[in-house]
């Protein structure tokens, strides 16, 4: 959906590549791309301008660390900046504990309103409640014979009226159907907005204040251009919404019209449509769709850093060798080395998806530039031979290395069993016992 | 500056100028008053070309096209802010008018002529358009210009698929005077479109205008089934439809360029309409699909009427984009 903006993140940010620290005409040139960027993915142009100058903020404020390349770090505050304009937690329909709960859903016209009760209902059907459609839609021909069918299909009791009336005056009565009807959800559309008008905002307020809504959702429409902003803002300040539906995200429109709505607004999205089937209704989650825009979690800034600090690395030869398993000791003082240009380990799992986990159970193996001299130094004072076959160090030989290299033996048994586990851990990832480690070694650029 | 029409073709109306200009006037007020500020000054200033920028992408005329707009107009070296803003209206009408003459048959470029004699009886239009674009409403309006014209107009309910879709349509038809084909909710659309154009033959009707339900362009499986559509169409008259015209939402994004590439390679669209001009919609995505696909707009629809869907008229567009407040 929105590969084409976060292939165009990942082209402006590849162009900081190779420099060492950030310079100004670097940032400027890359937030240019990331402005046309945004701007072509229909996020409205004020909206890009402040989501840029924070950016620029947080580059420019933060200290460059100098062990994490600069695109890196663009990427970052990219991503963290995008995660505070989505909002940062996922949000579900609240629902009454007293009396049935009432959903409002206002919008553009063509947005998908009508569609989106039926899939509400739908939604709450599923889990066991009771939900009751009401149309108050007499504008557009046909509407609610169009809610009216799609209660059908869900076998839900819907409320219209054919005799032309005031939207909230059919609300009323509606309302009261439904609770005479034990209805635990009711759910009620409204009439299309093409311009939103004083009378337009009027009505609607009078339609909210009758319901009374206990979610009062906004409808965006994912293909929208830059007008979203100005319609989200008119829609805020007439009435009290709670939450943002988006549809259509199943399209290929890169949805820029969300980040516009979300930051006008700063309502919750709640819900995002993804398909033709009424069941077709998610919930939002801001870190997926971040990520999402940006590609794939912070692999983008992984990629960059490998690609930075290991230039000459056989991926293949490697790749195959974690998953054979015979990997040997002369690769790890490799991975050390590299490991060493690229920053901490559990950085590095702080920014591959799902890869928590994993980083728990290597929670014992820290790394700092002190550990990494003194693990080099252990390995340097193993002969070849010993490189190649870590099981044949024996007592005498772990005493010669401990000598030569200055630390006790314990040391050397303690980076010998972090070897092993290490392994261990490279061969899960790569021998497709998990989604995660696959693809990070394909965009490690280390898959086959 | 004129349309290639006589002082009787009373298609493009003073009254249809005025509407382009009430509907666009949101439009003005919102975006090009910032021009008409810009340019109430006589000198150019460095942010000029900035603040122009971001009134054409506000309008949503996208960043390549605007782009392109104001670098021929730098190029062009105006001295004055006046001077500018007539650089400016002529680029903007430039692009609507120099779309290349396209495959439709029904609607010229020059003139919009509502006269079917020129055409083999029935002439065909096939509707197509994304979800939510105001396809059905757009049919409606476009009978009723015919029924006016005194022809006998028919059409064809083929979104088989949204729910109601077809008593829409109906319900048109029962309004403005025209006959609806139809079938069951869920029939197979090219059957519909196949039934309505032998009904048309067969009762010697001028005009079918076919109705699709709403699809979005990357679901290849129901582009394939548009594509069948007309291969049915083309099939049953022995020619193809004599206009394809897509439906695009004035509030459209970028994603109208998309939507403009993906119908014309499986559909072959041959004419634009714009719905909902006279909402929140800017509809300047209108200049980007003319400059990349050719791609002309016929009709906008400017209100909730009946008579609501009006010519298309480039000048007058822009005109009504550019015009300073006091006018």
């Amino acid at each position: 959906m929105l590969d084409s903006l976060s292939e165009k993140l990942q082209h402006s940010l590849g162009k900081l590549r190779g420099s060492g620290r950030i310079r100004d005409e670097d940032l400027d040139s890359t937030l240019r791309d990331i402005r046309v960027a945004m701007l072509e993915a229909d996020v409205h142009f004020k909206v890009v301008r402040d989501f840029l100058d924070t950016i620029r903020n947080r580059v420019r404020g933060v200290e460059l660390i100098s062990s994490i390349a600069p695109g890196q770090q663009i990427a970052a505050a990219v991503h963290e900046a995008l995660i505070d304009s989505l909002g940062k937690d996922s949000h579900s329909i609240k629902q009454e504990s007293d009396g049935p709960t009432r959903i409002l859903i206002v919008g553009p016209k063509g947005s998908g309103k009508t569609t989106l009760c039926g899939r509400i209902a739908l939604y709450f059907k599923e889990r066991g409640l009771k939900p009751h459609l009401i149309s108050t839609d007499f504008e557009r021909v046909a509407a609610s014979e169009q809610l009216q069918a799609l209660a059908n299909t869900l076998d839900v009791p819907c409320y219209v009226e054919n005799i032309e009336s005031t939207s909230s005056e059919v609300a009323e009565r509606g309302l009261l159907a439904a609770r005479e009807n034990n209805a635990d959800v009711i759910i009620v559309d409204s009439s299309g907005i093409v311009d939103f008008t004083d009378e337009r905002a009027d009505a609607l307020a009078e339609l909210a204040d009758v319901v009374d809504p206990t979610e009062l959702l906004f409808v965006v429409d994912s293909m929208m251009g830059q007008e979203a902003v100005n319609l989200a803002g008119a829609m805020d300040e007439a009435l009290e919404g709670t939450g943002i539906v988006v549809t259509k995200l199943d399209s290929d429109a890169r949805g820029g019209s969300l980040l516009s709505v979300k930051s006008v607004t700063g309502l919750p999205i709640k819900f995002i449509t993804v398909g033709e089937e009424l069941s077709a209704l998610e919930e939002f989650h801001p870190e997926r769709f971040a990520s999402r825009l940006l590609g794939m979690g912070d692999v983008a800034s992984l990629v960059e850093k490998a690609k930075k600090s290991a230039p000459e690395i056989d991926s293949k030869k490697v790749a195959k060798k974690m998953r054979d398993g015979t990997i040997d000791l002369e690769d790890f003082l490799e991975h050390i080395e590299q490991i060493k240009n690229m920053g901490s380990l559990s950085g590095l799992m702080d920014m591959i998806p799902g890869a928590s986990g994993l980083k728990s159970q290597i929670g014992s193996v820290e790394f700092n530039d002190n550990e990494f001299k003194r693990r080099e130094g252990i390995i340097r004072s193993m002969t070849p031979f010993e490189r190649k076959n870590p099981d044949a160090i024996n007592g005498s030989r772990r005493k010669r290395i401990a000598k030569g290299s200055g630390v006790g033996a314990s040391d050397v048994n303690k980076l010998l069993n972090e070897f092993k586990q290490s392994k261990m851990l490279m061969q899960a990832m790569a021998g497709g016992s998990g989604k995660v480690g696959n693809s990070m070694l394909r965009k490690l650029g280390l898959g086959g | 500056m004129g349309f290639g029409r006589s002082q009787e073709d009373s298609q493009i109306s003073d009254v249809d100028r005025g509407k382009i200009k009430q509907a666009t006037k949101k439009t003005r007020l919102s975006a090009f008053s910032k021009i008409t500020g810009l340019f109430s000054m006589d000198a150019i200033s460095a942010d000029l070309w900035e603040e122009l920028e971001e009134v054409l992408i506000s309008a949503d005329v996208g960043v390549k096209t605007s782009f392109e707009i104001l670098d021929r107009l730098k190029a062009e070296k105006p001295k004055t802010r006046p001077e500018v803003k007539e650089a400016l209206r002529d680029s903007l009408i430039e692009i609507l008018e120099s779309v290349e003459e396209t495959a439709g048959k029904l609607w010229d470029n020059d003139e919009l002529n509502l006269n079917l004699k020129a055409v083999n009886s029935p002439a065909v239009v096939l509707v197509v358009g994304v979800n939510g674009s105001g396809k059905t409403t757009v049919i409606g309006r476009l009978a009723s210009l015919y029924v006016k014209e005194g022809y006998r107009v028919m059409a064809a309910a083929g979104d088989t698929y949204r729910a109601a879709a077809i008593d829409q349509l109906q319900a048109w038809g029962a309004t403005v005077g025209f006959d609806v084909i139809a079938q069951q909710p869920g029939a197979d659309p090219a059957a519909v479109a196949f039934d309505a154009i032998n009904a048309g033959k067969a009762r010697l009707y001028d005009l079918i205008i076919i109705d699709t339900a709403g699809r979005l362009q990357n679901k290849t499986s129901l582009m394939e089934e548009l594509a069948k559509i007309k291969r049915v169409i083309t099939r049953q008259i022995d020619r193809e439809p004599d206009e394809v015209l897509l439906v695009i939402d004035s509030t459209t994004g970028q994603n109208g360029l998309i939507q403009a590439e993906v119908f014309t390679k499986e559909a072959g669209v041959t004419s634009i309409a714009l719905s909902k001009l006279d909402g929140a919609g800017r509809g300047g995505i209108a200049f980007a699909i003319a400059q990349e696909y050719g791609l002309p707009v016929k009709f906008v629809g400017v209100g909730e009427h009946e008579s609501d869907l009006i010519p298309f008229i480039p000048e007058a567009f822009v005109d009504a984009l550019l015009l300073d407040r006091e006018e």
